[in-house]
């Protein structure tokens, strides 16, 4: 994984990270990730729109944060999946135990009205 | 080493193929006759190969039981599920003269689905013939001795006319039996299994059952990808999808399709054979699983495309 950067849409930490995330680079990630889940409100948006591979070692990864998150009763959104990658949730039904959106807009829409709100006025025109 | 048949690949407990799954596919043979000449004998057969293997056949519901042809006069068999009332009968089928045989049984576990055949064992009656059942666990014998008390089977261990002799195999080291190269490596499952990496010249074959992967363990990985090195088969526990084994599953003591690709392929394997398959999986639900590892295979594919197969009861696989 070459890096991981956050943005903040009213109450929704997004977390994008790059490349990719497999047994070398997904304690890194992991490392990043946590302290995040901590500082995200009612919901953390995980963009991998820039994910090119991710291992059973990552995805591991994924299935902790959305149990941490859900202990607490926020909640885990990923988007914006590769295709490679998409359908590596689905080989490995990740697709079914997480909550995928096509894109970061609806990834927000899911969150929150005020986190789809400050999207679309950070970005103008996200419609989506 | 030859070859590998398999005898009994569904995993924890065997299942049998219903009148209404019958049906079933005969229905889809008949709606794939539609229109299609019949007439001949090689009419009829390139309609049954041309349908999907889950409409022409069955994976089969025999518990763990493999057999490696070494090449060699004796027997090598892993594991001891009901798969094994079916090779005896094979094994004496190929008695030549009522000549006794020599029969190297290699135990993963001792858990119920991989015993549960030893009882109807027809060569273990016969006198003459050596039965050698090896294994890491201290409560080999005992197990096997304790499953044909009462109140559980009607006929004791004793009655067994054939030599049983019990091997303890150390794990992590190599011992040499019948002229294979033999390791067995602890599992993580309850109970313990532990996995066997049989070695001739030139040729590896793997057989690693009952074993759940933690992801969060780089070393297991590590240790396991070293076992898997540059095997040209590996017989693999993928009962569960990955999402499963980590989460409503964890800690059942099994792995996953998504797991045994990615295993082989750090080990540079040849050969991955999905196999302890679901009880609960029927023919369809297995041959998309395989489609589906097949693809994963194929989108995440390094230098050398690894081959992926499902095993069901009668496949071999030549080495």
């Amino acid at each position: 994984m070459a890096q991981i950067a956050t943005r903040q849409f009213a109450d929704t930490l997004v977390v994008a990270p790059t490349g990719r995330i497999d047994h070398l680079s997904a304690a890194s990630f992991e490392a990043a990730l946590t302290p995040l889940l901590t500082q995200a409100g009612d919901a953390l948006v995980l963009d991998f729109s820039g994910v090119e591979y991710i291992s059973s070692v990552g995805l591991r990864v994924l299935m902790i944060a959305a149990e941490t998150l859900r202990a607490r009763q926020a909640r885990l959104v990923v988007c914006g999946l590769q295709t490679v990658v998409a359908e590596i949730f689905a080989i490995s039904r990740f697709h079914r135990i997480l909550v995928v959106c096509p894109t970061l807009g609806d990834a927000l829409e899911q969150s929150s009205a005020a986190a789809l709100a400050a999207y679309r006025q950070a970005v103008p025109g996200n419609a989506s | 080493m030859k070859g590998v048949r398999f005898w009994g690949t569904r995993g924890s407990l065997p299942v049998a193929l219903t009148a209404a799954g019958v049906r079933h596919k005969l229905l889809d043979a008949l709606r794939a006759a539609r229109g299609q000449p019949l007439e001949s004998e090689t009419d009829l057969e390139r309609i049954l190969d041309n349908l999907p293997f889950a409409a022409r056949a069955t994976f089969g519901g025999h518990s763990s039981c493999v057999q490696i042809d070494t090449g060699g006069p004796d027997y090598f068999v892993c594991d001891m599920g009901s798969g094994l009332r079916p090779f005896g009968q094979a094994a004496m089928a190929q008695r030549s003269g009522g000549g006794a045989q020599t029969f190297h049984i290699f135990m993963s576990h001792l858990h119920w689905d991989h015993i549960m055949g030893l009882p109807f064992f027809v060569p273990a009656f016969i006198p003459g013939n050596r039965v050698v059942i090896y294994g890491s666990h201290s409560e080999l014998e005992a197990a096997l001795r304790r499953q044909q008390e009462p109140p559980s089977f009607p006929v004791d261990f004793r009655i067994f006319g054939a030599k049983m002799e019990f091997v303890h195999l150390e794990p992590g080291r190599r011992h040499d039996i019948a002229g294979i190269g033999v390791t067995t490596m602890l599992q993580r499952h309850t109970g313990d299994s532990y996995g066997y990496r049989f070695e001739s010249p030139g040729c590896v074959v793997v057989y690693s059952t009952d074993s759940e992967h933690p992801l969060a363990e780089p070393e297991h990985t590590d240790r396991f990808v070293e076992f898997f090195r540059d095997a040209d088969l590996v017989v693999f526990d993928a009962m569960y999808s990955l999402a499963d084994s980590i989460s409503v599953k964890a800690d059942w003591g099994h792995s996953s399709n998504v797991v045994g690709v990615e295993l082989c392929q750090r080990a540079g394997a040849g050969h991955l054979c999905l196999f302890h398959h679901e009880p609960v999986f029927d023919d369809a639900a297995i041959e998309a699983m395989l489609a589906e590892t097949r693809r994963l295979e194929e989108i995440t594919r390094g230098p050398s495309p690894l081959l992926v197969s499902a095993a069901y009861d009668g496949l071999e696989i030549a080495l």
